[in-house]
């Protein structure tokens, strides 16, 4: 017996809504039998890690905090994937928007007036623009392949970040920890009411009903995702490759920078040695369940942001190690990748 | 003479690992698959070989474990993107962020234990030489396997048939099916011979170079050794000098913090990263360089019509 795959004479358009359905099913089931091998009731244990965030007030407010940068960032790289760019230094913009941002309360402490805020989050989304317009330069100008010098800039501001917090940025008065000062007053996003949910998950509604809009709207929207699927058809068309690369690069970067200092400047309160805890790669997970699509990326983030809850929720209540977090995203990402074969594929076992 | 001497040293540790993996993944992509697991595949082999050497207490069993985990881990992308035809791109991502996660769930147990450390050999007389013996003769094993396997896939790569059908599968591969080779037969071996030597990758860094467990200690060795086989232009002569020359800068940057000038440590921890992307940037960007060997078929999957 051997798998054969025989190619579907058009999309499935059930498939296509039935394989993430089908990728989350085969995750739970192979993460019940992690559960098992690590000698716990895995009915118990799933429930701690998908049901229980959704039990309390505080745990959805929590949910929707994680959420928010994983949606920002996602709608970000589904416009770059659309368009076969291939960026995946998320976490490098998110680190660089989140340090330009937060330069403006740490050189001027004592500035308090509503432009600070507005001045934050710009610089941080300018930040993060710019460091990613460098990897599209450099595939623009050099031919260098993005992937890799993309991810090559994830470690190089984070290094940036380590020693500006442990040198010239560090706060005098902490105790020689690597910190900036905490920020405060108009240095803070406000949160929207009581809880710690803050502005940072309208930004994040926003991003989705825009780049939803211009994806399927707009020229814009029709140029990316005819160069994604056939650069010659598109040259032919006149649309620019290159202006694609370079825009849908400043996009994912300028929403990942935003994603930082919303961080920075919302549940963290200071700059901190992680500003997140690897939102930028998990994001490229959310932009693959969401379908490359922005209302898919929003139910994608919610369900990360779940998992991410959940490890928190497993290791307090069951003392189960919260890495089982990463394995449950990686395992969900490459289930997703092998069912969505059976969008334009049949399988078929077959006698040799 | 003696600084030089250990200045050499661990120019050859920080090299070996570089060399391990890229040469995996210069025979992978030769065959016309890109397989961006290489840092995955990495870790895999090092969490695994620590583990099994830690267990055991024999370091040669721990290398052989890290291959192993390094091959297993390769058959996974080898069957999604050559049975089931997913991206190659976004299969060899997932396969990072799931190795990554993998090994940090297994290796949690482990941190911070004292490993198993693999023995440097010693050849009496030879080794005894002052400075050139410990240099030539004195390295532990997986120093030899990195150079004679760089050798061995420059020969077989130009000298041989395997060779041969390698490259046809790599160059055109509706060609090769219509020669009668198994393109995705071939494809799977190679993506196997990588996942080998990205696990004996891993199973260095975590006997050799550092014999503990630290989770994410790949620290984009992975990601280097990709652009490492760019910077070789698919010729493994230069992906030897390549693997030297970025192992020297990865060492640099701890001599020259030793030395207590006032450069910031993160300045010099972040230059082989500046460093990749400067090669990148100056090899890519020289065309002719780039189209005289790349395999023409490297990403793109392949269906046989039937």
């Amino acid at each position: 017996m051997i798998l054969r795959l025989e190619r579907r004479s058009q999309r499935s358009t059930l498939m296509a809504f039935l394989s993430p359905v089908l990728a989350i099913g085969i995750t739970l089931a192979l993460g019940a039998i992690m559960f098992v091998a690590l000698g716990f009731d895995p009915g118990e244990a799933l429930y701690i890690y998908f049901i229980d965030p959704l039990t309390s007030a505080w745990s959805i407010e929590e949910v929707i905090v994680k959420a928010a940068p994983l949606i920002l960032i996602g709608v970000g790289l589904a416009v770059c994937y659309t368009a076969n760019v291939w960026n995946i230094g998320a976490e490098g913009q998110l680190t660089m928007g989140a340090l330009i941002g937060a330069s403006i309360p740490i050189y001027f402490p004592d500035w308090q007036s509503p432009l600070v805020l507005i001045l934050m989050l710009v610089l941080g989304i300018a930040g993060g623009a710019l460091f990613a317009a460098i990897p599209a330069f450099l595939k623009n100008r050099f031919s260098a392949n993005e992937i890799l010098t993309s991810l090559m800039l994830v470690y190089v501001a984070q290094l940036l970040l380590d020693w500006l917090i442990r040198g010239p940025w560090r706060d005098p008065d902490g105790y020689n920890f690597p910190q900036s000062i905490l920020f405060e007053g108009w240095q803070v996003i406000p949160p929207l009411g009581e809880g710690r949910v803050h502005i940072g998950a309208i930004f994040a509604i926003v991003a989705v009903i825009i780049v939803a809009f211009m994806m399927g709207r707009t020229l814009r929207g029709f140029e990316i995702r005819v160069v994604g699927t056939s650069p010659r058809a598109g040259s032919f068309a006149g649309f620019k490759g290159k202006r694609v690369v370079l825009f849908c690069f400043m996009l994912s970067g300028a929403l990942a920078g935003l994603a930082g200092i919303c961080e920075v400047a919302g549940p963290s309160g200071q700059l901190q040695p992680n500003v997140s805890p690897g939102y930028g790669f998990t994001a490229i997970i959310v932009a693959f369940l969401g379908r490359l699509n922005p209302i898919g990326v929003f139910f994608a983030g919610v369900l990360l942001a779940i998992s991410y809850m959940g490890g928190e929720g497993v290791q307090v209540i069951l003392g189960i190690s919260d890495k089982t977090t990463q394995v449950f995203q990686g395992m969900l990402l490459f289930l997703i990748l092998a069912c969505d074969t059976l969008i334009r594929y049949r399988i078929r076992l077959v006698r040799s | 003479m003696e600084a030089l001497e250990a200045v050499i040293l661990t120019i050859i540790t920080a090299s070996t690992p570089l060399l391990l993996a890229a040469t995996g993944e210069l025979v992978t992509e030769r065959s016309g698959v890109l397989n961006l697991g290489v840092e995955g595949m990495m870790i895999m082999g090092a969490v695994c070989s620590f583990a099994a050497a830690y267990t055991t207490g024999s370091a040669l069993l721990g290398i052989l474990v890290g291959l192993y985990a390094g091959v297993a881990t390769s058959m996974l992308f080898a069957f999604l993107t050559q049975t089931l035809m997913t991206s190659q791109v976004a299969t060899g991502l997932s396969l990072t962020l799931l190795g990554l996660g993998l090994s940090g769930l297994i290796g949690e147990g482990f941190t911070g234990l004292p490993g198993e450390k693999l023995e440097s050999i010693h050849i009496p007389l030879l080794t005894d030489i002052p400075f050139i013996g410990p240099i030539l003769f004195g390295q532990d094993i997986l120093v030899y396997i990195s150079l004679a396997l760089i050798a061995a896939v420059s020969y077989v790569l130009f000298r041989t048939r395997i060779g041969l059908v390698i490259n046809a599968v790599g160059n055109n591969h509706h060609s090769a099916h219509a020669l009668g080779y198994g393109v995705i037969r071939v494809r799977y071996a190679c993506i196997a011979f990588g996942g080998a030597c990205s696990g004996l990758a891993g199973a260095y860094l975590a006997l050799a170079y550092t014999p503990q467990w630290i989770e994410n200690m790949s620290a984009g060795r992975g990601w280097i050794a990709l652009a490492l086989v760019v910077f070789s232009t698919w010729l493994p002569g230069r992906l030897l000098i390549g693997a030297y020359l970025f192992g020297t800068v990865w060492i640099m940057g701890l001599y020259v913090q030793g030395l207590g000038v006032g450069i910031p440590s993160q300045l010099l921890s972040s230059l082989p990263y500046l460093v990749t992307i400067v090669v990148l940037v100056i090899i890519s960007g020289n065309r002719s360089l780039i189209r005289m060997n790349t395999p023409a078929m490297i990403g793109q999957p392949f269906a046989p019509e039937r």
